[in-house]
């Protein structure tokens, strides 16, 4: 009891909630009649088994790791950040309007195109951050509305600002494209770009401000404790207000590659992607630490790349992944059920 | 051997830690028995091995002679063992009735029947002289009543055997006069009691045997009759104890602190301190007594700039400070041990060692350009723990793990080492067992005797009196005397802080 779980079961427990997730999974094609081995050989040859599939897993893997730490980012600092579906949609929109409007060289088009994705998600989690450290009003609320606001708000900025009432801008010139003529041919023409590199050094950066900085100690000690943080000299509001930008803006870099990246220009979104919530199950997955959101998006990657090929392959319909990985989040949410069960083991071992 | 619960040997180790070593306790039927160790001895700890909720590395339990094996709180509510503990289990918005059947409904088809569970805790009630009414809702009782609902809980499933967690701890003086009539009472009805605490003079009073703990290992098991106090506190300390703080007189200097015509409101807008005067001088503890609520709280707020002043002055050497941020006001040499430790003291999630620079963690050493560096971070938080004897496992457990008192060893020795010209003190004994007490009372004499200015908060006028060179009597968030603990008394500092006598400052 002295501490609610051991580095080893927090490493432990999500490996565990995986397996038992693709056991179930297992079960569930048994009963309706597949052949589990060949769905998951099926998912596997669809997501890794080829060079094509491969390049479209890791350009797969890229939003979902910002949108991870986005949701990790303002967990670790007390918050909860539901607003990064929305934050990444303005951050598309922003990175492909700067891609448009501007005519400059790579060097300097790029970097500004990435950065635009960036400052627009911030500026979008900005509200919902003020809004809390001044009137006290619940993120999780305000985060849930901003969403429905970013999705209708890019697609008017999409048909009447950036095209001419079309349903899909001008592609980015490429300036301000972060498409890989190298990946592409190694990996035999997927939409595999640069953004992995810049996701990786994400993860870097986000474990340096979080764990290395005075920075990242005060935001975590806000988000542990307001009233001892006050005690302490820090200046609270400012660290939630800032802690939401921070987040913010990893969710809008996230958008930037999709839109400079995978897709290289913008369009209407009838629904809202889906990536920036399946970050808060990245995160959740990944223990909110930068090395686990990795893996957490890898797997995140793999098994949406792999379902696209499931049905071709094995008959397995795309939803069982989604099944998957329901039953993946509620092991890990329901963790304390694996703790104990590990608990019960060991003493049976004895 | 008449004995109902024996815990033989029993050890139970944590991770880093051994909570519990060879300790036996055996419970005789129709008595009190103390349990009696340090904060973070085991107590608890021991108490949760009987109660099912930890199981133990090795020993055995034995309960009426028979070896039995409490594997959960139900086996033990089985058994006939009933916990009282320091923090209450009760469903506020719930009445005491049903808050006693919850999980043992009296049921009557499909309905709860209320009518007999009603009549079922009244009958108990009456039996142990509890005067509990079994229709109020709990948020309406005192804590003293709740405290009894929990006592009838234990009642109402049998329990014989009744183990008490720092029962004192949340009651007033009256309502522990009464507990202890309500110990006799189960005594007289064949019940038998474990009393778990680290307050002598309870022991003395209603006990009938002791077993002192110290660090984990059993130490002693002994009749209370022919103790004294001083014999039980070095038992469980582990030498001898001075109740009385030695202290040379003090030699005052300069004025450290000055607050004048201070006005602050409290977090519902009232006037909490009034026109409030006050000095501080080096090379003095001034200690400030009062009833709470009498607007303490917030003169330590306004004065370390937690909360803004309406009006008036505070200077620190000479320098208005009033109008500062919390940060700049610790840079200027204000060191503040906080009421609260869980909420103000510490970031309990954090390492130990990161509580150990809370306030210091921008500056070097502890950083540089904005980079962490946890090796001096550690280092410094090493030497505190050693020099402060915080015992913990290592510098990077997290705060919450240690024990109170090692908890607030900590925040002393962080605020003590960054030698602030003032110290406040707020409660800094407050739960804490004789040998802690006697470690920070020295603490802050030291600080004193190195030229520093201490001002002490407390609700104990013993702590106050034995500590303070000047008290300062607050009333309704005004100082209204100030009088020379060696030349005062209990009494007149009890009237004095009732508001009905008013005396001239001796200063």
């Amino acid at each position: 009891m002295f501490e609610r779980f051991s580095r080893f079961q927090k490493i432990l427990i999500p490996l565990i909630s995986v397996v038992l997730g693709l056991i179930v999974g297992a079960i569930i094609m048994l009963v309706s009649g597949f052949n589990p081995i060949q769905g998951y050989a099926a998912l596997l040859k669809g997501s890794l088994g080829e060079s094509f599939y491969i390049g479209e897993t890791i350009r797969q893997i890229t939003p979902y790791i910002f949108a991870g730490l986005a949701v990790a980012f303002a967990f670790r600092t007390g918050l909860f950040n539901i607003g990064v579906e929305g934050q990444l949609l303005v951050g598309w929109v922003a990175s492909v309007w700067v891609g448009l409007a501007f005519d400059l060289p790579k060097i300097i088009h790029l970097p500004m195109a990435i950065l635009a994705g960036a400052l627009a998600g911030a500026l979008w989690a900005f509200i919902p951050g003020i809004l809390k450290a001044r009137l006290r009003v619940h993120e999780v609320i305000v985060t849930i509305m901003m969403n429905y606001i970013a999705l209708h708000f890019c697609n008017y900025l999409i048909r009447f600002v950036i095209s001419d009432e079309q349903n899909t801008t001008d592609r980015v010139p490429e300036s301000a494209s972060l498409k890989s003529p190298f990946f592409e041919t190694l990996t035999e023409f997927s939409t595999m770009h640069y953004g992995i590199f810049l996701a990786l050094a994400a993860v870097i950066i986000y474990y340096i401000i979080l764990e290395r900085t005075t920075t990242g100690f005060e935001l975590r000690s806000v988000g542990f404790n307001q009233n001892a943080s006050e005690y302490a000299g820090m200046n609270v509001n400012r660290n939630i207000v800032l802690s939401m930008l921070i987040s913010g803006a990893f969710a809008g870099l996230g958008g930037a590659m999709e839109g400079l990246g995978t897709f290289g220009y913008g369009f209407i979104h009838g629904a809202f992607s889906g990536v920036g919530f399946d970050g808060i199950a990245v995160a959740l997955l990944g223990g909110n630490v930068a090395l686990g959101i990795v893996f957490a998006a890898a797997l995140f990657g793999i098994l949406k790349q792999g379902a696209l090929i499931m049905p071709l392959e094995s008959g397995v319909p795309t939803e069982l992944v989604e099944i998957v990985i329901a039953i993946i989040i509620f092991f890990v949410a329901s963790s304390y059920i694996i703790a104990y069960l590990l608990q019960r083991l060991k003493k049976g071992a004895k | 051997m008449d004995y109902v619960v024996e815990m033989l040997n029993i050890r139970k180790e944590f991770p880093g830690i051994v909570a519990n070593d060879n300790i036996t306790l055996q419970l005789k039927k129709g008595e009190i028995h103390a349990l009696l160790g340090e904060n973070g001895a085991g107590k608890s700890t021991l108490m949760n091995v009987l109660f099912g909720l930890y199981q133990p590395e090795k020993g055995e339990i034995k309960v009426k002679g028979k070896t039995v094996k409490i594997t959960s709180p139900n086996i033990a509510n089985d058994l006939g063992i009933g916990m009282v503990h320091q923090h209450f289990m009760l469903v506020d918005t719930f009445t005491v009735t049903e808050n006693i059947v919850l999980g043992l409904e009296p049921k009557k088809g499909l309905n709860i029947d209320m009518k007999k569970a009603e009549k079922d805790v009244q009958e108990i009630s009456d039996r142990y002289g509890l005067k509990v009414d079994p229709k109020a809702k709990i948020a309406d009782i005192s804590v003293g009543m709740q405290q009894r609902v929990e006592i009838l809980k234990t009642l109402y499933r049998g329990a014989e055997m009744l183990i008490f967690d720092e029962p004192t701890a949340v009651l007033t003086p009256q309502e522990i006069k009464e507990l202890t009539q309500i110990f006799r009472t189960l005594i007289k009805e064949g019940k038998s009691i474990i009393l778990i605490t680290h307050k002598l003079k309870e022991i003395i009073e209603v006990c009938d045997r002791v077993t002192v703990i110290r660090k984990g290992v059993g130490i002693e098991t002994l009749d209370v009759e022919g103790t004294t106090p001083t014999q039980l506190a070095s038992l469980m300390v582990g030498r001898e104890v001075l109740f009385k703080t030695d202290k040379k007189p003090a030699v005052p200097k300069d004025t450290v602190l000055e607050i004048s015509k201070l006005n602050v409101k409290d977090s519902r807008g009232v006037d909490a301190v009034r026109n409030l005067d006050l000095t501080v001088r080096s090379g003095e503890i001034v200690g400030i007594a009062g009833v709470d609520g009498n607007g303490q709280s917030e003169l330590i707020e306004a004065i370390t700039g937690l909360k803004k002043i309406q009006s008036g002055s505070v200077k620190l050497n000479g320098k208005e400070i009033s109008k500062y941020k919390t940060r700049k006001i610790t840079e200027a040499g204000v060191g503040h041990i906080p009421q609260d430790r869980h909420k103000h003291g510490l970031v309990l999630d954090f390492p130990i060692g990161d509580n150990m620079v809370l306030q210091t963690y921008y500056s070097k050493p502890y950083s540089k350009y904005s980079v962490l560096n946890n090796k001096e971070i550690n280092k410094q938080a090493k030497k505190l723990i050693q020099e402060f004897d915080v015992r913990t496992p290592s510098e990077t457990t997290p705060a919450r793990a240690l024990s109170g008192g090692n908890q607030q060893k900590a925040i002393i020795g962080r605020e003590v080492d960054r030698d602030p010209d003032l110290l406040i003190a707020a409660q800094p004994t407050r739960g804490l067992d004789v040998g802690a007490i006697e470690f920070i009372h020295k603490r802050l004499i030291e600080q004193r005797d190195n030229g520093k200015a201490v001002l002490l908060i407390s609700f104990e006028l013993e702590e106050i009196l034995n500590v303070s060179d000047r008290i300062a009597v607050i009333y309704e968030g005004n100082i209204i005397a100030i009088v020379d603990p060696k030349e005062t008394t209990e009494q007149e500092l009890g009237l004095l802080m009732a508001g009905s006598k008013k005396k001239v400052g001796a200063e």
